[in-house]
């Protein structure tokens, strides 16, 4: 027993030997053989790892903007239009609640000595907002909790306009009209800006006052939109529904008063998406893997053929059907394997450069690389079957004749 | 080492001849019948042949070409097996054996000896001795050892790197008869050996098989030449698949 599983190595051990030989001896034979299973798996390994890069850069631009927030939009009833500073500081109060930013965002004439510039978007926030951002800012200080209660009249303005007013002077401590009022400015933002969802989407402000201030320069008392920052730790899909019933009940149970956003709920619908077209990819690749399986068929009838009379001699001289079959399966499973190889290899170094060339992050996959070395095996054996079986079916007498 | 064992499997108990004994028997056919399906028309390639050997013999199967003997050599090699009668070859019944159990015996108790030497062109000559004990399952240490000595018995010590293209026809059918050896069977099948080499080289050939046997091998060889088959001891006729007994040789 032990005496034929160790003979039955050393012949499988010779067939590997002897494949290789065989593959290398046609070396541009074998090289065009895996073309397409290299082609295949190079498609696939790019494309899995492509998206896999795209879809972390993704959540990581998402976590960046608004991980473990929701953003509310308010509409408002006949009965009440917005939330109040004391709506805001009981939903502030909730237990999954971190904090609460408001956001008051309106367009205005900015100006200073003889220059003005209309159309500046000016953003109301609170003290918050600054300490939940601390990269906004690049010099001077932020607006703080006694800007909020005194309605000061403090600013902290972006590049773009210390460009526009202030060229040649450092503009911190100076003054700059918004619309009529006289503004201090006390900080200046970073290039970046403040990286926020809904300052995203509505692009960054130039401007940034107490939200406070920015109420009454409008007139108003209520807010209509703010973010809330969810305790640590805090599922964002529970928290979203517990928000919800508290506005409601602000809202007297009126319908269609407000609008929560979820991050979290967004970037999976993208995510979604993202695999969606990942798979659908990955199937259009796993085409080429079928067409190179197919060539590799192929090449091994032909190699069959070709050696009619090296099997037919093999079987005379001892050889058995299945260490015939053995022989032709190892060496379409080698040859499959090496493209596969192969094609791990080109298809990192694409996805490599398609990482650099979108700025996305690469992330080696081993799951990707599983996967493809995984299917170039089992192309190798699936397709090597049907010749190998061929061979090892040879009557050794005809074999022999045939030389 | 292959004369020793041989003489040694020699005393094994040697049957006498008679019917009962068949499956004793060294080697045995008895009432063999083979035919193809040729179109329409079923071939009767042999006919009722029956044949004895004793281990060590030296018998040559003498008859043109269609008389039958590439077919009786197939059969004897264990490459095919008879519609009817019965073969046995060291004990085994053919028979009753299977595809994989006929691969067995090939690998066992035949050496063939082809008449184009049939080397593999991209092996060596040592790894062409080789190929027999690579599907037996033989360690390579122990196997490059064999595949050595055999070539050295078969006086081509210097040429061991060598492929076959590198090689002389005489010496390539020495090689080929080095592979026969390897696996140190029962019986050497030679089929037309020297077919392919001129008068020379042929006759050298025929001493070294001469040797062999001398050495205690048994050697069937298959011919159409009067002159290769008078080097066996013992000749038999085959015409339209009839064998005959053709009584010995010269020496015998």
């Amino acid at each position: 027993m032990l005496d034929s599983i160790r003979s039955t190595f050393i012949m499988l051990g010779e067939c590997v030997r002897m494949s290789l030989a065989n593959i290398l001896g046609n070396r541009v034979r074998s090289f065009l053989t895996v073309l397409g299973i290299l082609i295949g798996v190079a498609a696939v390994i790019a494309l899995i790892t492509t998206v896999n890069g795209f879809s972390g850069s993704l959540s990581n631009s998402f976590s960046a903007m608004g991980a473990g927030t929701l953003t509310v939009t308010v509409t408002g009833s006949d009965l009440k239009s917005g939330l109040s500073t004391d709506d805001l500081a009981e939903i502030a109060a909730m237990d999954i609640v971190d904090g609460v930013t408001p956001s008051v965002a309106f367009s205005a004439r900015v100006s200073r000595g003889g220059s003005y510039e209309t159309g500046i978007s000016v953003s109301g926030k609170n003290g918050y907002y600054f300490t939940r951002n601390p990269d906004l800012l690049s010099r001077g200080r932020a607006i703080n909790f006694t800007d909020e209660d005194n309605m000061t009249r403090v600013c902290i303005i972006s590049p773009d306009m210390v460009e526009e007013f202030f060229y040649g002077v450092d503009p911190i401590g100076e003054n700059l009209y918004i619309g009529s009022i006289p503004f201090t400015v006390v900080g200046l933002t970073s290039e970046e800006g403040s990286g926020n969802i809904s300052d995203m989407m509505s692009g960054s402000p130039d401007i940034f006052i107490p939200y406070t201030t920015a109420l009454k320069l409008n007139s108003a008392n209520v807010v209509t939109s703010f973010t809330v920052y969810l305790a640590a730790g805090v599922d964002s899909e529970s928290a979203s529904d517990a928000l919800e019933a508290r506005l409601d009940a602000m809202f007297s149970y009126e319908e269609d008063c407000f609008e929560i956003m979820n991050m979290s709920s967004i970037e999976d619908t993208m995510q979604n998406m993202l695999n969606m077209v990942s798979a659908l990819l990955a199937g259009i690749a796993s085409i080429a893997l079928i067409v190179g399986g197919i060539g590799i068929m192929n090449m091994m009838l032909t190699t069959v053929t070709e050696r009619t009379t090296e099997i037919g001699l093999k079987k005379a001289l001892g050889a058995i059907p299945w260490q015939i079959q053995a022989q032709f399966l190892i060496e379409s499973f080698l040859l499959s394997v090496i493209g596969g190889a192969l094609g791990i290899l080109l298809g990192l170094t694409l996805s490599l450069v398609l990482s650099k060339v979108m700025g996305t992050s690469f992330v080696i996959s081993t799951f990707a690389i599983v996967l493809g070395a995984g299917f170039s095996a089992a192309v190798g054996i699936i397709f090597g079957w049907a010749p190998a079986r061929k061979a090892s079916r040879l009557n050794p007498i005809d074999a022999l004749r045939s030389a | 080492m292959s004369m020793n064992s041989l003489k040694r499997r020699g005393q094994s108990p040697a049957p006498a001849s008679g019917i009962s004994d068949t499956e004793n028997a060294f080697f045995r056919m008895e009432k063999i019948n083979k035919s193809y399906r040729m179109g329409e028309e079923q071939a009767h390639i042999l006919k009722d042949v029956d044949l004895s050997l004793e281990r060590g013999e030296y018998l040559s199967v003498l008859g043109p070409s269609g008389s039958g003997k590439s077919t009786l050599m197939n059969i004897i090699g264990c490459l095919d097996v008879a519609n009817s009668g019965r073969y046995v070859l060291d004990g085994h019944v053919i028979e009753d054996l299977g595809e994989a159990e006929l691969a067995r015996i090939r690998s066992r108790e035949i050496g063939f000896i082809f008449q184009n030497s049939q080397l593999l062109p991209r092996l060596t000559a040592q790894k062409n001795v080789e190929l027999p004990l690579i599907y037996a399952g033989v360690p390579v240490r122990e196997r490059r050892r064999r595949a050595r000595e055999m070539l050295e018995r078969v006086g081509l010590s210097d040429r061991m790197g060598h492929t076959p293209n590198q090689l002389s026809g005489g010496q390539q059918q020495r090689v080929a008869i080095a592979r026969a050896l390897v696996g140190n069977p029962t019986l050497l099948l030679a089929d037309e050996p020297t077919g392919a080499l001129d008068q020379k080289t042929g006759r050298q050939v025929m001493g070294l098989f001469r040797e062999l046997n001398d050495e205690g091998r048994t050697i069937i060889m298959i011919t159409h030449d009067m002159n290769i088959a008078k080097y066996a001891r013992r000749v038999v006729h085959i015409i339209d698949g009839v064998l005959t007994e053709g009584g010995g040789t010269a020496d015998a």
